[in-house]
């Protein structure tokens, strides 16, 4: 088969003679076959740009209509969702709101039961007004009731927290006679007696000072004492809470 | 290469008047397209074969796209538009891949 052979009806099963029948056929020869075609294909060329022109720009507008209806129905139905969903997060959002702020407030109220139990039962620091009783003691003649008189005196006159020496003193305290000084709850407190009082400053002074009262019972039994107000006293000694091995809570009904 | 010129130019003219497609076509237009292209590639194939005939082509693309606007149009009608419309595309789709595999069968010999 040589190059110059003239396309023939057939199928051309050679690729380079498909070429030159494709070449052929595409030559520019003003026939009516391409006329024509080429009128075809510019008309469709113009469509194809108009559709593509159109589907880009109209978006909606060149939507059928149960298309634009499924459309609707399918926004509907995640406006409806997403509505419920913000009702939902809104409920939860109140619900947690509300939680945390009781939960705050139980704790603050908590929060002060055991600081007040805490100053109650010794196991707690406390600082605040009060007086410092001091008793001297140069004979060794002062016994451990002086003490436990004073301690009620100070308790009558309203004192929120004691402290003997470097001894809590709190419901348990107790007070006994031992060779150098007192033994109060079981540790020798050797005079002088440093006694600290917090509340209010003057009821616990002029609680000391009254006639058959404190000091003069000091005085009597040959001791001396004094008392100094101050704006700021600190109770720093503590005792270890042990859990009551018999005593158990009434629970409430 | 004068047909390919025809669409080069038609496209350009396309792009250059921008022209809106009227509402009563909108649906028709993209099945006419698909069904035009489904023609030329029939005639190409036609030509490898050695069996082109213009007015075979002309008929073929218009019958083509009358009918393609036909089976929409009674799809419309018949409430089974949509469906239709990706039926004749589906069918036209795989009329133009034989069509191509057959062009390239014969100018590639793969």
């Amino acid at each position: 088969m040589s190059d110059d052979e003239p396309a023939a009806p057939g199928p051309a099963r050679n690729p380079r003679r498909a070429w030159r029948r494709l070449a052929l056929t595409g030559a520019p020869r003003l026939t009516r076959a391409n006329v024509l075609a080429t009128l075809l294909a510019g008309l469709l060329g113009f469509a194809i740009i108009t559709q593509v022109r159109a589907t880009s720009i109209e978006g909606l507008d060149n939507l059928r209509e149960d298309e634009l209806v499924r459309i609707f129905a399918d926004v509907d139905r995640d406006g409806d969702r997403l509505a419920e969903e913000i009702r939902g997060l809104e409920d939860s959002l109140t619900l947690l709101e509300g939680r945390s702020t009781n939960e705050a407030e139980a704790q603050r109220a908590a929060q002060q039961r055991v600081d007040a139990l805490g100053i109650l039962a010794g196991t707690a620091p406390a600082q605040g007004p009060g007086i410092v009783l001091t008793i001297r003691d140069p004979g060794g003649s002062v016994s451990s009731p002086v003490i436990l008189d004073a301690i009620q005196e100070l308790r009558d006159a309203g004192a929120e927290a004691i402290q003997v020496g470097d001894e809590r003193v709190v419901a348990q305290t107790w007070f006994k006679d031992a060779d150098t000084g007192i033994l109060v709850s079981g540790t020798v407190v050797s005079p002088p007696y440093v006694i600290r009082a917090i509340g209010d400053a003057n009821t616990l002074a002029g609680a000391m000072e009254i006639p058959g009262g404190v000091t003069a019972t000091v005085r009597r039994s040959g001791g001396e004492s004094d008392v100094e107000i101050r704006d700021k006293v600190s109770i720093d000694a503590l005792l270890t809470l042990t859990s009551p091995q018999y005593a158990r809570p009434v629970p409430t009904p | 290469m004068i047909p390919a010129i025809g669409l080069a130019l038609g496209i350009i003219i396309g792009l250059v008047l921008q022209p809106a497609v009227p509402v009563w076509l909108q649906p028709y237009l993209p099945i006419a397209v698909i069904a035009a292209l489904d023609a030329v590639f029939g005639a190409v194939r036609a030509i490898l074969d050695g069996i082109f005939d213009d007015k075979v082509f002309v008929v073929s693309f218009l019958s083509n796209v009358v009918v393609a606007a036909l089976i929409v149009f009674l799809g419309d009608k018949l409430g089974v538009g949509s469906q239709l419309s990706t039926g004749v595309v589906v069918v036209l789709g795989v009329r133009i891949f034989s069509n191509v595999a057959a062009i390239r069968r014969h100018l590639f010999d793969a």
